[in-house]
């Protein structure tokens, strides 16, 4: 079935052509796979608001970019639109206004923030509490806010930011997001619907109500001195993520598109693998069975075996729950194989991007197929004798690679895999 | 009318709870009965903004654990309650089977806050020495895990998924009422292009909360007053949306599919148009007018529709809307029904709550008697085998969905 344009199965084959990137380790491909391969750390002490009483105080904020006032929806699109620019204009398209396919955008779920809860209660007149909000929002133009934080205000501005066709789609699947919003652009080459789309993942919302609603799940490491050991994935003493800022970017278009146009095919998206847990709302079935079918899914999807994955870009929050249930599952579908399949996590350095995550791993990923190097999981000091993976700790490694797969897993039991492929496709 | 084929995608199945009912029969059957149909408004909570509070509901007979009832908020309850209908109506609830490769696509807002927690903290701010402490003090002690959890706005699908089960993939989609068309339009596409063969789609929404009013209140659209008219005649004021409780889901499925297992199919999903842009009136703004129009003639033919309006009163967006209606009444025969007249608006489950009752109506071999005493709403003098959903957001966002009877 297959035929240089399509796969085993006879769909198109995806190929990427552009990549864009922003972390708490800089702007760009370029300065993050610098800082990435060299084992640097992107946390810090969190600065843009009091941390005082907190249990967590370390965060990879993206902290150098200028706003005129920080809320959630501003740094978000503004981490979006960073990451989609670097991938159009890797993929020689226009930077803006004219993209010719659709957009999928992964982005946190937005609300009112402390900022605007206030400027709302000072502009009530009468009553109390949240009466007095109610009373504020009576008095005054609170349109351009309204808008700002609306759910569908991000995918609004960045569709006429870049000029994507149609309906844009901005998805949350939790700490999967970035991973759904490729999986979307794949399956919308795939049937036809478009010859590229543009998927993008972005979060910008450390603030300290995000801190502290991860901390009564007891989800963040509370290590926090020094701040670049606080994330220590596969790591003994591990004791949870650490709440971080990015985005990332794809550039997708089927192959035949992509070659008819003479652009650089970077890499192609080989497979994809999804389902739902069912078991609990912040934790893996015991059995680890909805991530072995991820696993077992994309491979299918892939039309791969177990033998043909060369890296895994491991979802590796360092969580105990997390990195326990990833491992379990690793075995349980590569078996013996695994020993001999490096799985690192770039959260030891960039922490959780949470709803960038997925896309922002997948560039790093396809970086290592481009590259042949392999970012290390630092802070791997005290391994984790249940956890026997070959993590590529503390240094980077050199290791030519064909495939990767890139792990996501989020809260209410959203689990995505996804394979890389280099050339020859 | 097109050719029945294979890779049509079929509805199957139906949950529908809002303002006037439980259930899809008992909100054909209200529906139907030609009698005056008005949501309950409760005008005091947040006055002088009225809502439409959810019918009583028996949650317990969709989610009989209290624990998980518990670990939801009142929007997850209503979507979680009305996902579990859709699948009983349907015929695979509890079948594990087809359970593990039904695909799951919610609509969904954010997560309702805690109105005393808010409030106490708004208060308090002012006067506290530090209010970088203060603020964290509070939200350590006063916000509760659970709470966050549902918060979370992919949590109601989480919640449909530990509940009923529901174990393909699960996506969750932000773009209220163009979030609720979407998921149509995604599970329409999957079905039609052969990647998957079963998906529950669909939204939920509870108005009665204190900061989605305060959040609606700011954007001005909000109707105000106890006096609530129908949706066609809210003028007068800026605003026009009166918030309605409702959850709204869909069991579709390729034709064969559902044949295969002896389902029954209450209507075929034609075509969905979505987009987005300035209504401006500019050249831009017609063209996607234009091709909406060209959609629903390709779709229909020139035979007479029923077109159900999931306006939300917002009278900027009204006029939108009436702009592409008009178009339509003048070409054809259409009977229009504003389904805000009866069910209120719900935001992300309005586009899936509407075409639940298209679904319905078509299922029937019947069509609506008006639901509003207005122009734009004529009796229908003969039954139509096509069904329209319009709905153009309240500020942005507009999706038409083209349905058809198949029983010919």
């Amino acid at each position: 079935m297959s035929s240089a344009t399509h796969d085993e199965k006879g769909r198109p084959i995806v190929a990427i052509t552009g990549l864009g990137v922003v972390t708490s380790l800089g702007q760009g491909k370029d300065d993050n796979w610098a800082a990435l391969t060299a084992g640097t750390s992107g946390i810090r002490r969190i600065s843009r608001f009091p941390v005082e009483g907190l249990r967590t105080t370390v965060a990879g904020a993206v902290d150098f970019i200028e706003l005129d006032e920080f809320s959630a929806p501003a740094l978000t699109e503004t981490l979006a639109v960073m990451a989609g620019e670097e991938a159009l204009a890797q993929a020689g398209m226009p930077t803006s206004d004219t993209f010719p396919g659709p957009l999928f955008i992964a982005v946190p779920p937005v609300e009112l923030e402390w900022r605007q809860r206030l400027a709302l209660f000072e502009a009530g007149k009468a009553g109390e509490g949240w009466h007095r909000m109610l009373d504020g929002a009576q008095h005054g133009d609170w349109v351009e806010m309204y808008r700002t934080f609306s759910f569908a205000g991000i995918e609004e501005r960045v569709a006429d930011r870049f000029g994507t066709q149609g309906a844009p789609i901005s998805l949350t699947t939790a700490c999967a997001s970035g991973a759904t919003s490729i999986q979307l652009g794949v399956e919308a080459i795939r049937r036809g619907d478009c010859e590229t789309a543009l998927c993008l993942a972005a979060d910008g919302s450390v603030h300290p109500e995000t801190v502290v609603r991860f901390s009564l799940l007891s989800a963040l490491s509370a290590q926090n001195d020094p701040p670049e050991k606080a994330s220590k994935p596969f790591s003994k003493n591990r004791d949870g993520f650490v709440v971080a800022e990015g985005g990332g970017a794809f550039v997708l278009e089927s192959l035949e598109h992509a070659r008819a146009r003479g652009a650089e095919v970077l890499a192609i998206v080989k497979g994809c693998g999804e389902r739902a847990d069912d078991f609990h709302r912040t934790r893996s079935k015991p059995d680890g069975s909805s991530i072995i079918g991820v696993f077992r899914d994309a491979l299918k999807d892939a039309d791969l075996t177990e033998a043909d994955i060369d890296y895994v870009n491991a979802h590796g929050t360092a969580t105990p729950e997390n990195d326990k249930m990833e491992y379990l599952a690793l075995a349980a579908v590569f078996g013996d194989a695994l020993a001999a399949i490096p799985v690192s996590s770039n959260k030891s350095m960039i922490g959780h991007t949470i709803t960038a995550a997925g896309a922002v791993e997948a560039v790093f990923s396809v970086l290592s197929l481009r590259t042949g190097r392999l970012p290390p999981t630092i802070n791997y000091d005290e391994p984790d004798p249940t956890i026997p993976l070959d993590v590529v700790p503390h240094v980077a490694r050199d290791v030519p690679i064909r495939t990767v797969m890139s792990n996501s897993f989020g809260f209410g039991g959203q689990n995505v895999a996804l394979i890389f492929a280099a050339e020859p496709f | 009318m097109p050719e029945k084929d294979p890779r049509d995608a079929v509805i199957t199945g139906i949950g529908l709870v809002s303002p006037i009912a439980d259930g899809i029969s008992e909100h054909y059957r209200l529906l139907a009965a030609g009698e005056r149909v008005r949501p309950p408004v409760d005008a005091d909570t947040y006055a002088p903004f009225p809502v439409h509070p959810i019918t009583e509901i028996d949650l317990s007979t969709q989610i009989p654990r209290r624990g998980d009832q518990r670990q939801m908020e009142n929007w997850q309850r209503y979507g979680t309650y009305a996902a579990g209908l859709a699948l009983t109506d349907a015929g695979i609830a509890g079948e594990s089977e087809i359970l593990e490769r039904t695909n799951l696509i919610v609509a969904a807002g954010g997560g309702e806050r805690d109105a005393s927690v808010d409030g106490d903290i708004v208060q308090g701010w002012r006067d506290a020495p530090d209010p970088g402490a203060f603020l964290n003090e509070r939200l350590g002690s006063d916000l509760r895990p659970t709470l966050f959890l549902a918060q979370l706005s992919n949590l109601l699908a989480g919640n449909i998924s530990i509940v009923h089960h529901v174990t393909g993939s699960s996506r969750t989609f932000m773009g209220e009422e163009l979030g609720g068309a979407t998921t149509l339009e995604t599970a329409w596409r999957q079905i039609r292009a052969g990647q998957n063969d079963v998906f529950l789609v669909g939204g939920a929404y509870n108005a009665v909360r204190y900061d989605m009013v305060v959040f609606l209140a700011m954007s001005q659209g909000l109707w105000q007053g106890a006096d609530v008219p129908d949706i066609w005649n809210r003028t007068g004021q800026q605003g026009g949306m009166v918030p309605g409780s409702m959850g709204a889901f869909l069991v579709l499925e390729s034709r064969d599919h559902a044949e295969a297992r002896g389902a029954r199919i209450y209507a075929r999903i034609e075509d969905v148009v979505t987009d987005r842009g300035a209504r401006d009136g500019s050249e831009r703004f017609q063209s996607r007018i234009e091709r909406q129009l060209g959609r629903l003639d390709a779709a229909a033919g020139d035979a007479p529709i029923g077109l159900l309006s999931a306006t939300s009163g917002v009278p900027a967006a009204l006029a939108a809307e009436r702009t592409m209606l008009d178009r339509i009444t003048a070409d054809r025969t259409a009977y229009v029904r504003g389904t805000g007249t009866v069910l209120g608006h719900g935001m992300e489950a309005q586009m899936p709550a509407a075409v639940a009752l298209a679904a319905a109506t078509l299922g029937e071999g019947s069509f609506y008697p008006p639901f509003a005493q207005a122009e734009i709403e004529a009796a229908a003098t003969d039954t139509p085998s096509t069904v329209a959903v319009t709905g153009w957001g309240a500020w942005r966002g507009e999706s038409l969905t083209v349905l058809s009877a198949d029983n010919e």
